[in-house]
């Protein structure tokens, strides 16, 4: 299969996206800036939570981005996996906590 | 990056061990998700084409690239197996030069330019003709690598040399990958030796600055809280002291360009350096206001233009013919390596730019 859904090379095309819709795609893009300026978090943080997110959210564009952002600021790949273990660990507790409102519902119908 | 050679590219006869190969690879810059700018467009479009040499302020002496490191990154290719030495004779029209027309700054450069059977006689002879800035770029592991140069140190004091070293990281994982086995750690001890003379101290004249530059295909990121980074651990961890750190970018030449050909990055790295072209970086380019002597005497607009072999563009191309008028002035010989000191926040000897 050489074509896949996802080419790596779209990445750098991700500005392009205000070319059809300026003013919000400005707009997403100025708050995007901001939110990753240095701040309470460190932007080093604030990298690695983006890691975790974008795993979590299984996004291969965003996976690759911050994979890279974070190697710029000097992040190891150890702190890098721990980051990703958090997300998945969330993941995964909020898929069983919901586990709860099925018990309920089970007892609820068939108690 | 790839396990770490121990050869340098000239010994191993690669092919990229010859600059014209490189430089081939350079200007072939059609990829695959489209076309690279070349580096002449991109600065004419705020007209800063050509650029232009200022009056010189810093005189970058490459004495030898004999080094007794291997790094995977090395733009200069040096290695034990490089024997390129700077001459006596050479060193003392370096002194003439520098004498005549004030440059403020010397930066002697290698290799590990203390292993240079000459190195100490210049950095004695240098330093009674007055340079404000006296940079000595130590790799640090030479320090500890034989007892001839345990005392390197003392030495640099007594010169008030400025040191300059490389410290890939703050840890010995990402260090020794980049810089080889063991590299971590004699550099721990070498920059605890050096503080333990005074130097890197908040409040000394000794100046000690490290340079960081990535360990792999991405591009340094700000250089202010890299620093930041870099202060706290090797405080913490190693009770280190240090002044300054330059975040530089590895350009895309020599033994880095082979590995991002090897490692299949060498197109991504040219978007990237492209995308993060910066114009404001241009103006102060370190080109604009240094010269770069090979270790056989020939002139250079930077380093990086010294080890692909594009000599400077004007009749005086030796040291021994040095003259203001000639090389003032002149323009830059440019290529697409450029774009490594123009992306981000630039890229220089000193650190960013813009
Ligand atoms: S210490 Fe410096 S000169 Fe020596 S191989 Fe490493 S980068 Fe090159
Ligand atoms: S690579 Fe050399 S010539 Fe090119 S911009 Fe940098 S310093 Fe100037």
């Amino acid at each position: 299969m050489s074509k896949t859904y996802y080419n790596p090379a779209d990445l750098r095309k991700f500005g392009n996206i205000t070319e059809w819709s300026e003013e919000l795609g400005n707009k997403f893009f100025e708050y995007y800036g901001k939110v990753f300026e240095e701040g309470a978090l460190t932007a080093r943080e604030k990298s690695l939570i983006a890691l975790a997110v974008a795993h979590t959210e299984q996004c291969p564009y965003c996976i690759d981005a911050y994979t890279k952002d974070s190697l710029q600021r000097g992040v190891t790949k150890e702190e890098m996996m721990e980051a990703i273990h958090v997300g998945a660990a969330i993941k995964s507790g909020a898929t069983l906590v919901h586990g709860v409102q099925m018990m309920n519902k089970v007892n609820k119908l068939d108690g | 990056m790839s396990k770490l050679k121990t050869q340098s590219l000239h010994k191993r006869e690669s092919a990229l061990a010859n600059s014209k190969r490189q430089l081939e690879i350079l200007s072939n810059g059609i990829f695959k998700s489209g076309e690279l700018p070349t580096f002449k467009d991109k600065i004419s479009e705020t007209n800063q084409f050509p650029l232009k040499a200022k009056k010189l302020e810093i005189l970058q002496i490459n004495v030898g690239y004999m080094c007794n490191q291997v790094c995977e990154h090395c733009h200069v290719d040096a290695g034990p197996d490089r024997q390129e030495i700077m001459t006596r004779e050479t060193m003392l029209q370096c002194l003439e030069v520098i004498k005549s027309t004030g440059a403020h700054t010397l930066d002697l450069t290698g290799g590990a330019p203390e292993m240079n059977p000459n190195f100490r006689w210049f950095v004695e002879e240098a330093s009674k003709v007055g340079i404000k800035d006296f940079i000595v770029r130590s790799n640090l592991t030479i320090i500890r690598a034989n007892k001839k140069y345990h005392d390197l140190p003392d030495f640099f004091k007594k010169y008030n040399v400025h040191v300059v070293s490389s410290m890939p990281h703050w840890t010995r994982g990402k260090t020794d990958k980049q810089r080889g086995d063991g590299v971590f750690d004699k550099s721990i001890k070498a920059l605890q030796e050096l503080n333990a003379v005074g130097y890197g101290m908040p409040n000394s004249n000794l100046r000690l600055d490290l340079v960081y530059n990535p360990s792999g295909a991405f591009l340094p990121s700000n250089q202010a809280s890299m620093e930041k980074d870099f202060k706290k651990v090797l405080k913490e961890d190693f009770g280190i002291q240090f002044h300054n750190l330059f975040a530089l970018t590895n350009l895309p030449i020599s033994r880095f360009l082979d590995y991002l050909i090897a490692s299949e990055n060498y197109e991504d790295y040219m978007y990237q350096l492209v995308d993060a072209y910066n114009p404001a970086a241009v103006s102060n380019v370190m080109c604009t206001n240094t010269l770069s002597v090979s270790w056989d005497g020939f002139l250079y607009d930077c380093d990086f233009n010294q080890m692909l072999e594009l000599p400077v563009n004007s009749k005086a191309k030796h040291i021994s013919e040095y003259n203001k008028d000639l090389l003032e002035g002149r323009n830059i010989v440019i290529s697409q390596h450029c774009y490594g000191c123009t992306a981000g926040a630039g890229s220089s000897c000193q650190g960013s730019v813009a």
